[in-house]
């Protein structure tokens, strides 16, 4: 990769797993190098010593190596050539395509000033009750999924994704298992859309650390085509636990005192740079942002889902009912934020009461299981409201039912219905005089 | 100047090798290629000087050009900054071109251009002394004094007055002479570095005004007062953002001050697309028309979140010393704290618990004690009134920012993951939320003067009633339905009542959202009235149908308009139901 004229180093000072430092002049601070052809990065000047990160590890790197300083950050060549194809942390092709041509950007550039941004107002319509129903999501949002590794997240993300309507979907995967990025593969290419998508990939095979390029390398190929095309851009983001242990092993080489779970204390702000570049631009162009967050038996308490949740538009659970048998988006710990720009606007008007009503009646469900599995005698009402959450969760909040918001309307209605009396919904009388059946 | 040259970077902390004098918090600017970013002096070690960049310091070179600026970081203070939206280092980000912010890019926070209605209140002859009211201009319908700059020290002699008439901000308003003297021309702009305190007022005593919020779980419940501090703990999800915003949008302040610092950007933009079309409850103008943004976005620089916080602060006070009553809010002043771990980090400081910095809990304080209500030297009022958001790791309010705030604030309003998760909106924990001014008896003596009766009584007789029902329902939990006697249960659906109609309201019901002082008077003497009688029921299946018959239609009264037809139909209801 080195030009010509280009000053080459061969005396290093200093390497550990994941550094090496050399005396060097006139380097930027972020500026890419190669060490032996290996590419890394400046993390650190100190007079005229410079660090490098080695996104690949250190391994076998000699005290004489080569280091060529490359004179820009890391950046990405975007253009309509992206379509299509598959590319490692670093931008090149691993689908054995040609180089893409086009300009070539800086990737981590600025953020958006807040004043430029508009309100998202745009449905996005998956055909899963939990989503829609209960967690509408909006273009523009940001929205994890906080899911244990057994569950089926990546199968959900992608029927999201494929049902989602979007211009482009821009897979972004960090330590996907090798199955993983050829199921994505697969689902993509059967359903025949490949041209709308762009993944960048980190597979558990290449180096951990390579992994902190993805994100910001998805995300400015999906602002390349928002904001130059005014595309309504989905990037999926697998998963984010991994990026975030990555960073953790990077700031533990750098001797930085660890925070809260050895994660470095800059995570909140690491992780912000990344999930804030959701937006929706004026001129109708988007990038909504669905990630997977895997949790450490269930545990949100955790550095890494805790940041999370303080910086997504909420938060999705996936669940399996034990009494319907079927995984289904767990209605009392998801959380759509920005569901009430398009619940009852963009939906039927009776859409937030019902939502609220039908929550909390599975939540009265919730507690008359805690008394039966506690060996106390069940009221009628209790006895109506399990009957209710059975229906509810099998019929509507089930992942493989696939109807629209208002068809998952008259469901609840009906099962209001046939268990219950309207003065039990706690729902505004006007509303229960239209839709009450 | 002094000037100096950059040798070394991680990161956002750059040292510096100074070529003459610099001092702490002095701001300075690094050259790279044209850019000029802004940064802070942290720390002086002989002649290495630490700052923290404001901006991404990508590209920095050894060797690239520093200048100092001989000040700490200040804001520009003057009419026009209401409807404003500022980023931290209050730049006006709608002057700002490009739909991405540009680093290194600053301007003036104000209009040069634009004429105001100057009306002199000072005259030839007067005393003057720093914070004196000179004379004042109308900005968005309310008064905002022109004042004797809050640096100038000691007395002075006004020599001149501008007549009445139109000036720009830069013009001469007024000419005051020292007793050396020594002429000084007055604008009507002027400076002050944000980690000061601005202190220009008599005295500042215990506050006693409720400050009317229109939320029946504050005012009713935990009442916060003109000049009190109170804070929002809650884990994600619990609606800190709703309340906050409910509270900015409701309370009954002349100027609301919103520092959005290190929070997410759409919240912002709500607020952007619904203040200008709101209107205030108390004067019905547009609510933007009172309010100012200072936007710290959690993508935008991580070192300017601590000036955010600090440069709201600083405006809040400059209209607190016109007598005016403000109301800032800071969502979050967690992330605010984690700006100050990551500095600290880098500068390898030795870290207290969590990584945080030692003197976390001392910075809070002192933070929280700039708000208060004063009398000014002149015997008017003003007042800062404080709320903070408050993130904690992981929902556990026993780490070190919760700690260290729940020090300085005097209300806590406690936002509870398992409220939220059964819908129970605001999600405050009624019984571990406090307000400590409901115990001063300046202030029980001000609700007197605004309801009757023993309000005060009554609203400790409502959470003992909590208390209790919140025991019962252990109790029942434990033993089964029929396990306890029923008045067991009358009990535990006496406190669901309060819970449902009082503790409860629906922010997106365009009625229920706002519950004036009145309205809440009345409502809580209801279910009180509920809440006192004698009940007889044969088992307690009765109970709950009973008292959700009651909760079902007293929501009905909360959802329509006070006192309207329907209003009292469904009043009318509820006698009938306690009359059965």
């Amino acid at each position: 990769m080195a030009k010509a004229f280009q000053k080459i180093y061969t005396e290093i000072t200093a390497i550990t797993k994941a550094t090496c430092s050399l005396k060097a002049a006139d380097v930027g601070i972020e500026e890419l190098a190669t060490v032996n052809g290996k590419l890394s990065q400046v993390v650190r000047i100190i007079g005229d010593e410079v660090t490098l990160q080695v996104f690949e590890g250190t391994e076998g790197i000699p005290t004489n190596a080569e280091v060529v300083f490359l004179g820009k950050a890391p950046s990405l060549k975007v253009s309509d050539q992206l379509c299509g194809r598959f590319f490692n942390a670093l931008g090149f092709p691993i689908d054995g395509g040609p180089e893409v041509e086009g300009r070539e950007v800086e990737i981590g550039g600025p953020s958006v000033n807040p004043v430029r941004r508009k309100q998202p107002s745009e449905l996005i319509a998956t055909g899963i009750a939990g989503i829609d129903l209960n967690n509408t999501l909006v273009s523009g949002q940001k929205i994890p999924f906080f899911a244990d590794p057994d569950q089926p997240y990546n199968q959900v993300m992608a029927n999201v994704a494929l049902r989602a309507k979007a211009d482009k979907i821009i897979l972004g995967g960090m330590g996907l298992t090798n199955d993983d990025y050829l199921y994505f593969k697969n689902v993509f290419s059967n359903a025949g859309v490949m041209e709308h998508i762009v993944s960048f990939v980190n597979t558990t095979e290449n180096p951990p650390v390579e992994r902190l390029l993805i994100p910001d390398m998805a995300l400015t190929a999906a602002e390349y085509f928002a904001v130059e095309k005014n595309e309504k851009v989905l990037v999926l983001l697998t998963d984010m636990t991994s990026y975030a242990d990555a960073l953790a092993i990077v700031s533990n080489r750098m001797d930085q005192i660890p925070s809260k779970d050895s994660m470095p204390g800059s995570l909140y702000s690491d992780l912000a740079k990344i999930y804030e570049k959701a937006v929706q631009f004026p001129e109708g162009g988007s990038i909504t942002i669905i990630a997977v967050t895997t949790l450490s038996g269930g545990d949100i308490t955790h550095a890494i889902p805790d940041n999370t949740g303080y910086i997504t538009e909420g938060q999705l659970f996936l669940r399996r009912d034990s009494d319907v048998g079927k995984v289904i988006v767990d209605p009392f710990r998801s959380l759509s934020r920005l569901k009430q720009l398009v619940q009852g606007k963009k939906t039927r008007e009776d859409h937030p009461q019902v939502m609220n009503a039908a929550v909390r009646l599975y939540a009265d469900a919730a507690n008359a299981k805690t008394k039966l599995e506690n060996g106390f005698d069940l009221t009628d009402y209790d006895q109506r409201t399990l009957d209710f959450a059975k229906e509810y969760s099998n019929d509507i909040l089930a992942i493989d039912v696939n109807i629209d918001t208002t068809e998952m309307l008259d469901r609840t209605w009906s099962l209001f219905g046939k268990y219950f009396k309207p003065d039990e919904v706690n729902i505004k009388n006007a509303l229960v005089e239209k839709y009450w059946r | 100047m002094t000037t100096g040259k950059v040798k070394g970077i991680i990161s956002n902390l750059v040292t510096v090798e100074a070529d003459g004098p610099v001092a702490q918090n002095e701001i300075c600017y690094i050259s790279i290629g044209e850019e000029k970013l802004m940064a802070e002096v942290l720390k002086v070690n002989g002649d290495s000087v630490f700052v923290q960049v404001f901006e991404s310091t990508r590209g920095m070179k050894v060797g690239n050009d520093v200048e100092f600026s001989g000040h700490m970081l200040e804001v520009t203070l003057g009419p026009g900054m209401l409807s404003r939206n500022y980023d931290g280092l209050q730049n006006d980000l709608d002057k700002m071109e490009g739909v991405f912010l540009k680093r290194g890019t600053y301007n003036f926070p104000l209009d040069r251009e634009k004429l105001w209605n100057f009306k002199p209140i000072a005259k030839e002859g007067d005393a003057v002394e720093a914070a004196s009211w000179l004379g004042e201009v109308e900005e968005n319908h309310q008064p905002h004094k022109i004042m004797v700059p809050f640096v100038m020290q000691g007395v002075f002699t006004v020599k001149s007055i501008a007549k009445a008439g139109q000036y720009r901000i830069e013009d001469t308003i007024a000419v005051i002479v020292d007793k050396e003297g020594k002429e000084h021309e007055i604008t009507m702009i002027q400076k002050w570095p944000v980690k000061k305190a601005i202190n220009v007022h008599r005295e500042k005593p215990r506050p006693f005004r409720l400050l009317e919020t229109g939320i029946r779980i504050i005012d009713t419940a935990n009442p916060i007062v003109e000049g009190g501090t109170g804070f929002i703990p809650g884990p994600f999800g619990t609606g800190k953002t709703v309340l906050q915003h409910s509270i900015s949008k409701q309370a009954d302040a002349d100027i609301v001050i919103m520092a959005a610092c290190g929070e997410r950007a759409n919240e912002v933009v709500e607020i952007f697309v619904e203040y200008p079309k709101l209107d205030d409850p108390h004067t019905g103008r547009k609510l933007m028309e009172r309010t100012i943004i200072i936007a710290n976005t959690s993508n935008m620089p991580v070192a300017a979140r601590e000036a955010s916080v600090y440069t709201a602060m600083t405006i809040a006070e400059y209209y607190r010393a016109m007598g005016l009553k403000i109301l800032l809010m800071a969502d979050s002043t967690s992330r605010w704290a984690q700006a100050l771990r990551e500095m600290s980090n880098r500068m390898e400081e030795l870290p207290g618990q969590d990584a945080f910095p030692m003197d976390l809990s001392a910075i809070i304080g002192a933070f929280y004690s700039r708000a208060g209500f004063v009398y000014l030297k002149n015997g008017k009022t003003g007042s800062i009134t404080f709320i903070g958001t408050v993130s904690p790791a992981g929902g556990n309010l026993k780490e070190p920012v919760t700690e260290g705030t729940k020090k300085a604030a005097r209300c806590f309003y406690a936002l509870e993951q398992s409220r939220a998760d059964r819908k129970r909106y605001p999600a405050v924990n009624p019984i571990d939320s406090y307000s400590k001014y409901i115990e001063y008896p300046e202030f029980e003596e001000y609700i007197k003067t605004k309801i009757e009766g023993d309000w005060i009584g009554k609203v400790n007789k409502m959470k003992t009633m909590l208390q209790r029902g919140k025991e019962v329902q252990e109790q029942i939990d434990i033993l089964g339905d029929d396990g306890v006697p029923t008045a067991y249960h009358v009990t535990f659906w006496k406190s669901e009542v309060i819970d449902y109609v009082i503790l409860q309201q629906d922010a997106f019901d365009p009625i229920d959202c706002v519950c004036p002082l009145e309205r809440q008077e009345y409502m809580f003497d209801i279910v009180m009235d509920i809440c006192d009688r004698e009940y007889e029921f044969s088992d307690f299946n009765e109970v709950s149908d009973y008292f959700k018959k009651l909760i079902n239609v007293c929501k009905q009264m909360n959802y329509s308009e006070f006192k309207s037809e329907k209003f009292e139909e469904y009043r009318k209801q509820v006698e009938v139901i306690l009359n059965r």
